[in-house]
């Protein structure tokens, strides 16, 4: 309680470490975008922020989508913007990424590929983490 | 029969529970996040690949190009676009989603 006080009191020079995880597939469900947007809010913050895809979340992040047939959105371009809201800590897990026949060449950003047990311990180290 | 699937084949079991139902030369059309089930090297393709022995694989084309998966689908998968998913419901007397 007093450490929340103290936060609180402070209002500046907190930073916690924030994770973001990702495991939906895009446009199926709302969840990706949704997510992409919490995350673009939470940079107004100046936090520690982590965004983690794994399981079908790694298809967000495909090279080459076209919506125009669907007529939605296309955002996954805004994953490019990212770094500059200084989001640079971008992690795909290694065994999903395989699993669905991905390498690194097929996404539109640069990520760092973690195995399921590097990814464990960074999960473990967060403050806070919110899963879309 | 025309079987009509939109989940995620790695997130829920729609597409495993329409294959064991599916009835030789019945037509299984996958449309959203199910499409991604008919892209090369999934963990899913294999379930397609030996379901097309004995059922028809039909694939919704925008939906593919939607989730940048135009260039990955399955040889031997049919796409389709809104006009011949029309078609499909039409040529068939009953469908089933799978939701």
């Amino acid at each position: 309680m007093s450490d929340m006080m103290d936060d609180m009191d402070g209002g500046e020079g907190v930073v916690k470490k924030f994770m973001f995880v990702n495991r939906k597939a895009p446009h199926g469900t709302v969840y990706a975008l949704e997510g992409l947007e919490v995350v673009l809010i939470s940079a107004a913050f100046d936090q520690d922020v982590s965004m983690v895809f794994t399981d079908d979340g790694v298809y967000e992040l495909i090279k080459g989508m076209n919506t125009k047939g669907i007529e939605v959105k296309d955002f996954s371009k805004t994953y490019r913007a990212l770094e500059g809201y200084d989001i640079e800590k971008l992690y795909v897990e290694k065994a999903s990424m395989e699993a669905r026949g991905l390498s690194e060449d097929d996404l539109i950003v640069d990520v760092t590929v973690l195995d399921s047990a590097e990814m464990a311990s960074l999960m473990a180290e967060q403050d806070v983490v919110i899963s879309f | 029969m025309l079987h009509i699937v939109n989940k995620s084949a790695t997130e829920r079991n729609s597409l495993e529970s329409c294959l064991r139902m599916a009835t030789k030369g019945s037509a299984v059309l996958l449309i959203e996040d199910a499409v991604y089930a008919a892209t090369q090297g999934s963990v899913a393709a294999a379930k397609i690949q030996s379901a097309m022995a004995d059922l028809q694989i039909y694939a919704l084309g925008p939906d593919m190009e939607a989730r940048g998966m135009a260039g990955r689908v399955l040889d031997g998968v049919k796409l389709v676009d809104y006009g011949g998913f029309v078609d499909l419901v039409t040529e068939h007397s009953t469908c089933q989603s799978w939701l």
